[in-house]
């Protein structure tokens, strides 16, 4: 039987696609996202406890823990600390002309260090490092992966998730709560500079006014829920990055899908972080 | 009738229906050193590997062959255990690799070298640092001990004026040669070259085909070789086995290859040669 060609075949009936095949198109679209999500968390756990796993035997590769000590701490700081230096700048120029229309202004150097101390100094330096350390890891082992370079270190007897992801992993969760320290600091030192150059006022009097409402305790689990950060920068990079698939684009993927997911779960992490040290620490 | 040399070996026992491999000449003397036996390996839908048997003895070198896709590296990374079968048996020196835990596994690995398609040099460390890492890892060698061995592999392979350029800055052929070096470090029984030559302009192909075979000779191993380049298997490999469908089609001498009157062999042999 010919047909008219004016008319579109789904018209007629031929190539309609069945019920069924519609209906089985529709789950699979619904479903494959799904699917992938929980493959995703599947496949992060199984790597976890790969990296758990390869952290208790020997050898403990302390060179390469030195080297990722360098590489993600001291090649971070001067960002984080320019970071933290620019929140603490800005967050003194604007709490200022709030605070004086107030007439509260001599709750400055207090209110800064408690919001850099609390949240500000740890968000920045998590996001920072997510986006500095994250891409930087998940391209590194995204471009290991593809020139097979992860494949020539099994192939020589050594553990690839102790070589490179524990140590990395590892130099992350000790490096943020130092650089989220550095971060801090700069954000305090150039909240004073900005207050100074409103209204002369020594550093040693803008401290003691800054952390006359703030305690040890004050700082401490703020700054060491970093560690926190540090897990998940450094588990999701080196995740990422281990198994990327497909050459350079591929790795330009990983780099970015790190990046992303690190800072994603920094804050996810954040939020909950901060509930539990509201309830337990204050 | 098939000459007094050859003999055809059916996949299986006697009347299986699976495809018959063509088995010319003996194999060299020595004992096995790598044994695989119906060997299974897919991916997804795709049967790459279906029913593998090769046995490679010690100080014998065995070419593989086969067109793109047909799973001759995925054969040498099963036998390294970077990945794993889907059913059979590696034996490497009597030892089963499919039933090792990782700790065994990596004891099992470094008696094999593998020289990676691309060399595969960490980009990271020099080339100096590339040797020695191995080296570093697996033996109790004092620093000196290991920069003496390093310079002796660098030397064996012609480059020991390199030692402190970084993988980026040496060309294609050297950085087999780096690679090479990397897969001799600690003296392994068995050598694994996965398109030792390819990329490579044909005088390089030439030195490294020389270069394998001076280590072969020097080092006495076991070696599998894979290539696509016919030139270079003539010339190292003892002996060639050519992949087919996932199975190892014909297994003999060059000119036994050459001589075969199986349309697929014949093909392959003119194409490439």
């Amino acid at each position: 039987m010919s047909h008219n060609p004016s008319i579109p075949h789904r018209l007629i009936g031929q190539d309609a696609p069945p019920a069924p095949s519609l209906v089985r198109a529709t789950f699979t679209t619904l479903w494959n996202p799904i699917n992938g999500f929980f493959e995703w968390f599947g496949e992060l756990g199984l790597f976890s406890w790969q990296v758990l796993r390869a952290s208790v035997r020997r050898p403990f590769e302390g060179q390469e823990l030195l080297r990722q000590f360098d590489e993600i701490g001291s090649k971070s700081l001067p960002l984080v600390a320019l970071a933290g230096a620019a929140i603490g700048f800005v967050l003194a120029l604007e709490s200022r002309s709030s605070l004086v229309h107030f007439g509260a202004q001599s709750m400055l150097p207090a209110a800064l260090v408690y919001s850099i101390i609390h949240e500000t100094g740890p968000i920045v330096t998590g996001l920072v490092v997510s986006g500095r350390v994250g891409a930087g890891i998940g391209a590194e082992l995204g471009s290991m992966k593809v020139t097979e370079q992860i494949d020539a270190i099994e192939a020589s007897g050594v553990n690839p998730y102790k070589f490179l992801a524990f140590t990395r992993i590892l130099a992350c969760i000790l490096v943020l709560p130092l650089l989220t320290i550095a971060a801090d600091f700069c954000g305090v030192l150039f909240g004073w500079i900005a207050e100074a150059l409103a209204e002369p006022v020594s550093f040693h009097r803008f401290i003691s006014q800054g952390f006359a409402l703030s305690t040890f305790r004050d700082f401490l689990a703020p700054t060491f829920r970093t560690v926190v950060f540090g897990l998940i920068i450094g588990t999701i990079g080196c995740f990422q990055g281990m198994r990327t698939k497909g050459g350079t684009a591929g790795v330009g993927l990983s780099a970015t899908s790190s990046v992303v997911l690190s800072s994603l779960f920094v804050i996810l992490a954040d939020v909950i972080l901060v509930k539990i040290i509201l309830v337990f620490f204050s | 009738m098939m000459p007094a040399t050859q003999q055809v070996f059916l996949d299986g026992q006697e009347g299986a229906a699976t495809p018959a491999t063509e088995t010319f000449g003996k194999q060299s003397a020595g004992p096995a050193a790598v044994v695989l036996r119906d060997l299974h390996k897919s991916f997804g839908t795709q049967i790459v590997l279906d029913g593998i048997k090769l046995t490679v003895n010690s100080g014998e070198t065995l070419a593989v062959l086969g067109r793109s896709g047909t799973g001759k590296s995925v054969l040498l990374k099963l036998i390294i255990g970077l990945q794993a079968p889907d059913s059979g048996s590696i034996l490497v020196h009597d030892q089963e690799i499919t039933r090792l835990d990782l700790e065994a596994l990596n004891a099992a690995r470094k008696k094999m070298g593998f020289l990676f398609q691309n060399a595969a040099l960490y980009d990271s460390l020099s080339v100096e640092q590339n040797i020695a890492f191995p080296l570093k890892r697996h033996t109790k060698m004092t620093a000196s001990e290991r920069g003496d061995r390093v310079k002796q592999l660098l030397s064996s392979v012609g480059m020991e004026s390199d030692l402190k350029k970084m993988p980026g800055d040496i060309s294609g052929g050297m950085q087999k040669r780096v690679g090479l070096a990397r897969a001799l470090a600690l003296d392994p029984g068995i050598l694994l070259l996965d398109e030792p030559t390819a990329g490579l302009d044909p005088i390089t192909s030439g030195e490294i085909d020389e270069l394998i075979l001076k280590l072969q000779e020097e080092h006495h191993m076991a070696s599998i070789v894979v290539t696509h380049d016919l030139q270079s298997a003539k010339t190292i490999a003892d002996r060639l086995a050519l992949l087919h469908e996932g199975t190892v089609l014909i297994e003999g001498s060059f000119e036994d290859l050459e001589k075969s009157d199986n349309e697929f062999v014949s093909e392959f042999m003119k194409r490439d040669s």
